[in-house]
């Protein structure tokens, strides 16, 4: 799998090896499965049918990874489907009704994300809003401002020359676009867990926020610099999206942040926050998107393929609560 | 300290200051009209299933032109989604309040009004069901599609032109009335005309275009000799083109799509997409509000209005008919 470059974070050598069984118990997840849709249907098991996973990984993955950094620092970010929307429709306005260069409007689109991040940073650091009420505040202002900015209507991409290349063209043969940009995004957000400042405090932040600040951390001033990150990656999304599309959809989004926050958790990262894994959340991105694949390659109605994720959350929710109890 | 206050105190002005920005903008984009029901005009409160979708604009469009040819005041609104039935309530009681002169209403679920539908009957006020009916004795008239007659239209097409072997379809909702109807015109249709056609699979996906994308793969994949897809509304229709598209089976495969919208009238002009089934929104609209004028008068209505339906593709789709009841 090209998702095990991705180094495993660790808050601290002493949670390493709990990590790494976390991760371990989630990858084995995901083998079950395959294994059981690959018995189940003849057809499950085919490249082509793994592209299809992949693909539909790829947005909510992105903004998994995102999501990973908040729920690190023990916040949540519940505006991270509606503001993917909010960059589509940015990423819209810049490249089709504007018409500016596709580079131009690619990075419009991802400074919009940290501009909704550095928002959701200063309500919370500075405002000191619970995260849960700033994001679900921004939730609703990305949802109205998509609509207001789109006039409601779809914003097409068809003039803008070689902008769905950027999700379905192939620069590795046979693997789409959005799926490399998942991909690279997973290791640029796996080596800022555990590599740089912002990941480290992410996890030092979340799991004790007093020690930090009295170790001389500023609290606040790093948590705004978090939920930025976490915001481009929301912008990437949004563009991937887009991309994806090829049309701005004003109407899509809500809902999205649930799947991320739920991929998030599946991979083992707590929400208590303290303890996050930027491997887990590609392997719970994945585990979400096969579950739905396989269940519909069955056949299996709808509305019995919510109740397995359903199930599935609770799983490894449970498997996670199980762990930290023994430890205390 | 001293410090920290004050800039807490300005960050806290500056947010007030945003929101009284932005509510300001919002009186000034919402004013014009003038106080609802306050003039001489007769007045129609329409509350509709949806606001942002094209296709409920459209409505709203032929709202409008009906109400400058009739000389009445008419407002419109709908939830954001159409799932959301509590809101949609919410909203029916409000206009109820207003005490308009009539009312039209496209019910999200055709059961939970009874109350208010009691309500309206009792302070005299007639109430025009559109698009979908409600269960109710109150309503005057429904003005609505006839959504069998319409997705069996869509199944002859597919017959014709896919002649014998395997479809599938990727519907939009299995749990209102429309949803369920444009399967079951469709299905009847093949059963009873078609029995050379098999219809192996038939999955929902909200009307989600990548929800849609991934479904269509999902049935594709596990129906290598699948000869067509139906699509039951817009999001539906996209995401097929978007599954054909990416499996690289463009033309291999018959997609029928419904509703309209920029991206389905592109897929049917460039041969992605042999061609869909558009109802008349427009008409709808136009039809609700003069059978609402009709009510006030104290005029007789026939129990049922149909709005139309059209079938087009490549050949007609420039038709002045078709093109008039074609959305972006």
């Amino acid at each position: 799998m090209t998702t095990q470059s991705t180094t495993p974070a660790r808050a601290g050598s002493r949670f390493g090896n709990r990590q790494q069984l976390q991760q371990i118990l989630a990858f084995a997840g995901l083998v079950v499965i395959f294994a059981f849709f690959s018995v189940a249907s003849p057809y499950f098991l085919d490249w082509a049918n793994v592209k299809g996973i992949l693909l539909a990984t790829a947005v909510t993955g992105i903004m998994a990874l995102g999501a990973t950094f908040v729920i690190a620092t023990g916040g949540i970010d519940l505006s991270v489907g509606t503001g993917m929307t909010l960059c589509s429709v940015m990423t819209g306005v810049f490249l089709a009704n504007l018409g500016l260069p596709l580079v131009v409007g690619v990075l419009g689109g991802l400074a919009i994300g940290a501009l909704i991040g550095l928002l959701n940073g200063l309500n919370v650091a500075f405002l000191r809003l619970p995260p849960f009420i700033a994001t679900l505040a921004m939730m609703m202002v990305a949802q109205g401002l998509s609509l207001v900015i789109s006039g409601t209507k779809p914003i097409y991409f068809s003039d803008v020359a070689g902008f769905d290349q950027l999700a379905a063209g192939e620069l590795v043969p046979g693997l789409p676009n959005a799926v490399l940009i998942f991909f690279v995004a997973a290791v640029l957000a796996g080596v800022t867990l555990s590599k740089t400042l912002t990941g480290r405090y992410a996890l030092s932040i979340g799991s004790n926020e007093e020690a930090t600040a009295i170790s001389g951390v500023d609290v606040r001033r790093w948590k705004v610099v978090i939920y930025v990150v976490a915001g481009l990656f929301t912008g990437l999304a949004g563009v991937v999206m887009a991309s994806r599309l090829n049309s701005a959809q004003p109407g899509l989004g809500l809902g999205y942040e649930l799947e991320a926050i739920a991929a998030v958790v599946i991979g083992g990262t707590s929400l208590r926050g303290g303890k996050a894994t930027i491997l887990g959340t590609v392997i719970g991105a994945l585990i979400m998107a096969t579950l739905t694949n396989g269940l519909r390659i069955m056949s299996i109605p709808q509305e019995w393929q919510k109740v397995a994720v359903g199930i599935v959350i609770v799983l490894a929710v449970y498997a996670d609560m199980l762990r930290r109890g023994k430890e205390a | 300290m001293n410090i920290h206050t004050t800039t807490r105190r300005r960050i806290a002005a500056a947010a007030a200051a945003s929101v009284a920005a932005v509510l300001a903008l919002a009186a000034c984009s919402s004013g014009g009209g003038g106080e609802p029901g306050a003039g001489d005009k007769p007045y129609v409160a329409l509350v509709s299933k949806g606001f942002q979708h094209q296709f409920w604009q459209a409505v709203k469009q032929g709202a409008d032109d009906a109400a400058a040819e009739l000389d009445v005041e008419v407002t419109f609104e709908g939830p954001e989604t159409e799932t959301e039935v509590e809101k949609q309530l919410t909203m029916l009681q409000t206009a109820l309040d207003k005490n308009p002169d009539a009312i039209g209403y496209a019910a999200l679920d055709s059961e939970a009004s009874t109350p208010m539908m009691t309500d309206a009957e009792s302070r005299g006020i007639p109430v025009i069901a559109f698009d979908s009916g409600v269960e109710s004795e109150v309503p005057v008239t429904t003005v609505s599609t006839d959504n069998l007659a319409a997705s069996a239209e869509a199944a002859k097409h597919m017959a014709e032109l896919v002649g014998s072997g395997k479809i599938a379809i990727v519907g939009h909702d299995q749990t209102s009335q429309t949803g369920q109807q444009r399967v079951e015109g469709f299905t009847q249709y093949i059963e009873e005309n078609a029995p050379d056609i098999e219809i192996v699979d038939t999955q929902y996906a909200g009307g989600d275009q990548l929800k849609s994308a991934d479904a269509a793969k999902a049935i594709m994949q596990a129906h290598p000799d699948l000869k067509g897809i139906y699509g039951t509304n817009e999001g539906s229709a996209i995401g097929v083109v978007k599954a054909v598209q990416e499996s690289g089976r463009s033309g291999e495969l018959t997609v029928i799509g419904f509703d309209s919208g920029t991206a389905q009238t592109d897929a049917i002009r460039d041969g992605l997409m042999a061609g869909a089934i558009t109802q008349d929104p427009i008409k709808m609209g136009y039809e609700t509000v003069k059978a609402a004028v009709a009510a006030i008068n104290d005029e007789q209505l026939e129990p049922v209005i149909d709005s139309g339906f059209y079938w087009y593709d490549e050949t007609n789709i420039d038709d002045g008919d078709i093109a008039a009841v074609l959305y972006e």
